[in-house]
């Protein structure tokens, strides 16, 4: 049986396993009258047997077919002939390709080498057997998982809190992915990192002025052709970051202070979902918006006054990522804002202050931490923005300050070095989880603090 | 509660068109005629008529929700902030109108300050809670001068030799009724003529209660003070005039004396009598 | 007490002028202020209207598409010399020479092959397509003439949409003056008309702009969506339902929700990453599947779901779970029976905003290789597919003119479906919001 049949048919299994887990309990009660005699309802029964023929089976199945590829290739690989293990790494790695495509059915088995039909066919052979294998287990462990909890069926068996403790598990299981996550991007990140390190120094990557991280293809080549120093990207990430900022900070804050208190609530109404519109909007409309509309504008304005600005200049990417953050700093400093509270603007009023006097230095003042916090995820948010930045940005990795020439930024880098055909081991795929690493680190320090000083805030006016 | 509302009602037939009481003074600070509050539908204030005399703490007692609070607001037009509030009537300040088109509500506030309920200090340090006002209304011409309104300020309000050490740290550092008492200097530093004090002790203990009524009575000297509270041994302690609201009605004024120990209405003894409120 | 004669107490007349004196500077401070806040309100403004302004005029016009009314002579010698009508044959037979007879019988005074290889670069190679399509489906056209409108070619497009000038010099508007020619007598004559663009709706991708469509693009990304609902509900419900109503408060507890926290802040570029490198590098997933995007999208709306559902189980008093406890009930009954349909309608309202984010989303799926050029639509969630807003990526780049329209008209349809599935939460929220 296939994986996902197999499913299927333990759901059936434990349906029927729920009415024999009902039945027996209704039985060992002496019948609808008896009722009142059990522990718990006969349904609590019935789901206790159906879980506990479902769940174990389920969790082999789960298990088997995550390991099976890997272990079927192992086998395969230990019966191959010295001539194909003579290959070199990238020949093996080759032939693997070979064989895979061969399983899936995407070339006949007459267009790749006799070792490699004779491995897939193999591959296939064995993977025959697991799936058999797997059938008559799980279907073994499902039947003795249901036997054994109808045996124990009895009016003094607690199976509601049995039943209830798994469900309680299963609920914490799901609030374990989100750490599940988390885990799974250091370990996984950091792992390629590790490995791009030990090819490249870490003192070469982050204080390297130069990067170009095209490899030449003779492997004698490898380390003295290809740089991988991120100082220019680092650089280009901040000046585009910046130039977001410089957009998005004044027009978000003053926004929001408008807003919040001088608007009547007519305007409030329709202007505040009006400007949130910009923050539904995909961030590859900005990006096509950068390229198409803003970069040739900014193209013609600076040809009028002189000035030179590049097609894919540093200037078109930021200012529309400050347009795309705008609503993200206006909404959460409105927060701020109205989370001031009024006894605060009545002291100020009362003592003769005008609207913006107290705005400035009692509102603002008391809400700064907050839109500090704010400002910060908001950067944090341009540092990991990144189809913008594809699309807008340039791959010229220049160090220079100047807003009209072309920058790379360290998302743009990711995704070059991984998109397209690329082998897993080499130091350019490498290059990348390491500037992933890098980004991941930075935006999570910007986070904790930002997340920190939002909430002390926050408690401050609770 | 049903129990009094009953005999309120009942009362309320018996409440007569007019305050008792004289509502004049010589030459009073404010003159305040025939005032009506509204917030959106409801009569908040009915016709309220009443004048404040210079250098005396008037009291305004009453139930809660007869509108005293709101009547104190009116006098520095701090219901202008409220969304739906609606202020008819004459009210005059020094005679001027003070809704007249002419008047201008940041001037208005600064020659009346107010005193809140709960202490509201900026989140700044002392000397800037109470340089603020000054700052803004440019009354001190250099850092010498604002230094010395600040020393003055927070001298007059008692506060001085408490803080002289910390002017630096923040005002929401300090204890409850500190912290009322620097809102009070901050207040006096705009040097105004009259202070609203809408029940600034209600959120104090007894020993802090007793420093702000202390105080009170001091700076009864330099400003007309109007002070509204829930307690009546507050308003007998430190007033020299009491108002009793009731639900939207001013029902009598008089010297406090007289008040607490004849109150000519009905419903003024009943209060004061505790037997509703 | 006694510093009534200090310097610094002035007399309330004195002060007052003072005051009087600040007024007009302040509230020009104030004027300046108010005027920078309504400013930068306007400015918010004129961007969304600049940004949606542009797109659409650049992009509506891809509803309509130029077509050319041919009449078509299903010429048995050319497409079944055999006369068998064998369905094989007829698939491979040459459709195209078919669309060419039926350009020269238009314009039969065209004679040498350098002129009538311009006339058939009027027709796109879809028109062929069509060809077939029809005859496979109906082998009884054989020998019959139809007069049908047939796809242009993209250049003709642009012209008659008015995206290139007529005027303009003949190397950039990639039409010869002889072909501008032709195209202005079958105008004239009505042969040449912008008809409502099936194939933009019914044909995948293409390297032809006239050709190219988004149903690839909308398949695969309801696909990944499925998929991201399946799991990112569930498990957003189940976590915060955990969180909400059974966690201990300990250590444990606290680093998970400091976790959803940040992790609904991390770049979604580094979950592409993470799909990368566990999905497909170590658990040997397939690239450029739904599946997989879904997987990744999944890890990324979760701690939105997560946020929402947590938002929408504290909004329920906690009146009635001590109702519900009171009466006996466990504390999962008390969750199944009160809280959780309770709180339901906030949850999917999470659910669906988070959809919607999800929707697009395009960075992590570059990196797990939905991003190819594929032709053909996905027929399950692991074929490989592409994403309606990776297909816009694609085609941003393209150089052609007629794919900034398409690219605009993908914009389009991808913003309908967001403004559909935020107005559905609207909705939703407005119906079931409950004021306790």
């Amino acid at each position: 049986m296939t994986p996902s049949l197999l499913i299927v048919a333990l759901a059936l299994l434990s349906f029927i396993a729920f009415q024999i887990g009902k039945a027996r309990a209704l039985s060992v009660a002496g019948g609808a009258r008896g009722i009142r005699d059990l522990h718990s309802l006969p349904g609590h029964y019935g789901m206790l047997a159906a879980l506990w023929a479902g769940l174990p089976a389920l969790l082999l199945v789960i298990l088997w077919v995550s390991l099976q590829d890997r272990v079927l290739i192992a086998i395969v690989t230990s019966h191959l002939p010295a001539s194909v293990m003579a290959l070199g790494q990238d020949g093996f790695t080759l032939f693997l390709n070979d064989v895979r495509n061969v399983i899936a059915g995407n070339i006949p088995a007459s267009q790749v080498s006799a070792e490699a039909a004779v491995a897939a066919t193999q591959y296939v052979r064995l993977q025959g057997y697991s799936r058999m294998a797997l059938t008559a287990l799980a279907f073994a462990v499902a039947v003795l998982g249901l036997f054994i909890t109808r045996s124990r069926i009895t009016p003094e068996l607690r199976a509601r809190n049995s039943v209830e403790r798994v469900f309680e598990g299963l609920l914490f299981l799901c609030s374990l992915v989100a750490v599940l996550t988390t885990l799974g991007i250091v370990l996984s990140v950091a792992f390629e990192a590790t490995r791009f390190f030990n090819i490249v120094p870490a003192s070469d990557f982050l204080f390297g002025t130069r990067w170009s991280p095209q490899m030449a293809i003779r492997a004698d080549q490898v380390g003295s052709s290809g740089a991988f120093g991120a100082i220019p990207l680092f650089a280009g990430t901040l000046l585009i970051s910046f130039i977001a900022m410089i957009v998005a900070v004044p027009i978000g804050l003053f926004s929001a202070i408008y807003l919040a208190e001088y608007a009547p609530s007519q305007v409030r109404k329709v202007v505040k979902p009006l400007l949130e519109v910009l923050a539904g909007v995909p961030t590859v409309v900005y990006g096509f918006f950068a390229v198409t509309t803003v970069g040739p504008i900014l193209r013609v304005w600076g040809e009028s006054v002189g000035l030179d600005v590049a097609g894919e200049s540093a200037l078109a990417a930021g200012l529309v990522m400050g347009i795309m953050i705008i609503p993200f700093v206006s909404s959460l400093a409105d927060d701020m804002i109205t989370a001031v509270p009024q006894s605060l603007r009545d002291g100020a009023y009362a003592l003769g202050a005008t609207r913006s006097e107290t705005i400035k230095q009692v509102v603002l003042r008391a809400a700064l931490p907050g839109i500090v916090g704010g400002v910060l995820l908001a950067i944090s948010r341009a540092i990991g923005e990144t189809m913008i930045v594809v699309m807008a940005a340039g791959l010229a990795a220049n160090l220079t300050a100047n807003p009209l020439e072309a920058v790379t930024t360290v998302t743009v880098q990711i995704v070059t070095l991984l998109v397209g055909d690329q082998e897993f081991d080499s130091p350019k795929t490498l290059a990348a989880f390491a500037l992933g690493l890098m980004l991941f680190i930075v935006t999570l320090v910007l986070n904790v603090i930002a997340l920190y000083v939002v909430r002390k805030y926050r408690e401050q006016y609770e | 509660m049903s129990d009094s509302a009953a005999s309120v009602d009942s009362l309320k037939t018996k409440v007569p068109a007019k305050t008792i009481g004289d509502i004049t003074v010589p030459s009073p600070v404010f003159s305040c005629r025939d005032v009506d509050v509204f917030y959106g539908d409801k009569h908040a204030i009915k016709k309220v008529n009443i004048d404040i005399a210079r250098q005396q703490v008037l009291a305004m007692i009453g139930p809660s929700g007869c509108g005293k609070s709101t009547f104190l607001r009116c006098l520095n037009r701090m219901n202008d902030t409220i969304v739906g509030a609606r202020v008819e009537g004459q009210i005059t300040l020094d005679g001027q109108d003070i809704h007249e088109k002419r008047q201008d509500v940041v001037q208005l506030r600064a020659r009346v300050g107010m005193v809140f309920q709960k202490p509201n200090p900026f989140p700044k340090t002392i000397y800037e809670n109470v340089a603020y006002g000054p700052r803004i209304h440019g009354l001190a011409a250099n850092r010498g001068e604002l230094d010395d309104i600040v020393n003055q300020s927070l001298r007059r309000a008692g506060l001085w030799e408490e803080v002289k050490d910390r002017l630096n740290q923040p005002g929401t550092s300090l204890s409850g009724g500190q912290q009322q008492r620097l809102c009070i200097a901050r207040t006096i530093a705009v040097n105004p003529e009259v202070i609203l004090m809408d029940e600034p002790c209600s959120a104090l203990d007894p020993i802090a209660t007793a420093r702000i009524e202390d105080l009170i009575d001091e700076l009864r000297e330099s400003y007309a003070i109007c002070i509204v509270t829930h307690s009546m041994q507050q308003a007998a302690r430190v007033s020299q005039r009491t108002a009793y609201f009731h639900l939207g009605d001013l029902v009598e004024v008089g010297e406090t004396n007289k008040i607490f120990t004849n109150p000519q209405a009905k419903l003024t003894e009943d209060y004061i009598t505790g037997r509703f409120g | 007490m006694s510093s009534t004669n200090n310097s610094a107490v002035k007399s309330a007349a004195e002060t007052q002028q003072q005051v009087r004196n600040s007024l007009a500077r302040r509230y020009r401070a104030e004027r300046r202020f108010r005027f920078y806040g309504f400013a930068a309100v306007t400015a918010g403004i004129a961007f969304v209207v600049f940004l949606f302004g542009t797109i659409f005029a650049q992009g509506l016009s891809v509803f309509q598409q130029s077509y050319v009314k041919l009449e078509v002579f299903y010429d048995p010698e050319t497409i079944d010399p055999a006369g068998n009508r064998d369905p094989d044959d007829l698939v491979v037979a040459d459709y195209q020479a078919l669309v060419r007879a039926a350009l020269r019988e238009e314009f039969p005074q065209v004679e040498g092959r350098p002129n009538l290889r311009e006339l058939y670069g009027l027709m796109s190679s879809a028109a062929s397509i069509e060809l077939q399509r029809a005859v496979t489906a109906n082998p009884d056209l054989i020998g019959q003439r139809q007069t049908l409108w047939l796809l242009a070619d993209d250049t003709i497009d642009m012209v008659l949409k008015g995206n290139v000038s007529r005027q303009a010099r003949e190397d950039e508007r990639r039409l010869s003056d002889q072909q501008i020619g032709w195209l202005n007598a079958l105008e004239q004559r009505g042969d040449l008309d912008l008809r409502f663009n099936r194939s933009f709706f019914s044909n995948g991708d293409s390297r032809d702009p006239e050709q190219a469509g988004v149903r690839g693009a909308l398949i695969g990304s309801l696909l990944t969506l499925l998929i991201t609902l399946l799991l990112s509900f569930p498990i957003g419900v189940g976590a915060a339902v955990y969180l909400e109503e059974f966690a201990p408060r300990n250590r444990l507890t606290d680093v998970i929700e400091v976790n959803i926290n940040n992790l609904a802040a991390v770049p979604s570029i580094v979950f592409g990453l993470l799909g990368l490198a566990v999905f497909i590098g170590f658990f040997g997933m397939p690239r450029s599947a739904p599946l997989v995007g879904g997987f990744v999208l999944t890890l990324l709306t979760l701690p939105t779901i997560i946020i929402a559902s947590r938002a929408a189980l504290k909004a329920v008093p906690p009146s009635i779970r001590e109702a519900a406890l009171g009466m006996g009930a466990s504390r999962l009954q008390m969750v199944g029976h009160h809280v959780l349909p309770l709180a339901l309608p906030g949850m999917l309202t999470g659910a669906i905003i988070g959809m919607a984010r999800a929707l697009g989303e395009s960075a992590p799926l570059l990196m797990i290789g939905m991003v190819a050029f594929i032709v053909e639509v996905p027929q399950g969630i692991v074929d490989p597919a592409t994403a309606l807003p990776v297909q816009v990526f694609l085609w941003s780049d393209l150089p052609e003119r007629g794919f900034v329209e398409r690219t605009s008209g993908a914009i389009i349809v991808l913003l309908l479906f967001l403004l559909l599935m935020n107005a559905t939460a609207v909705w939703l929220r407005n119906k079931f919001e409950k004021r306790w």
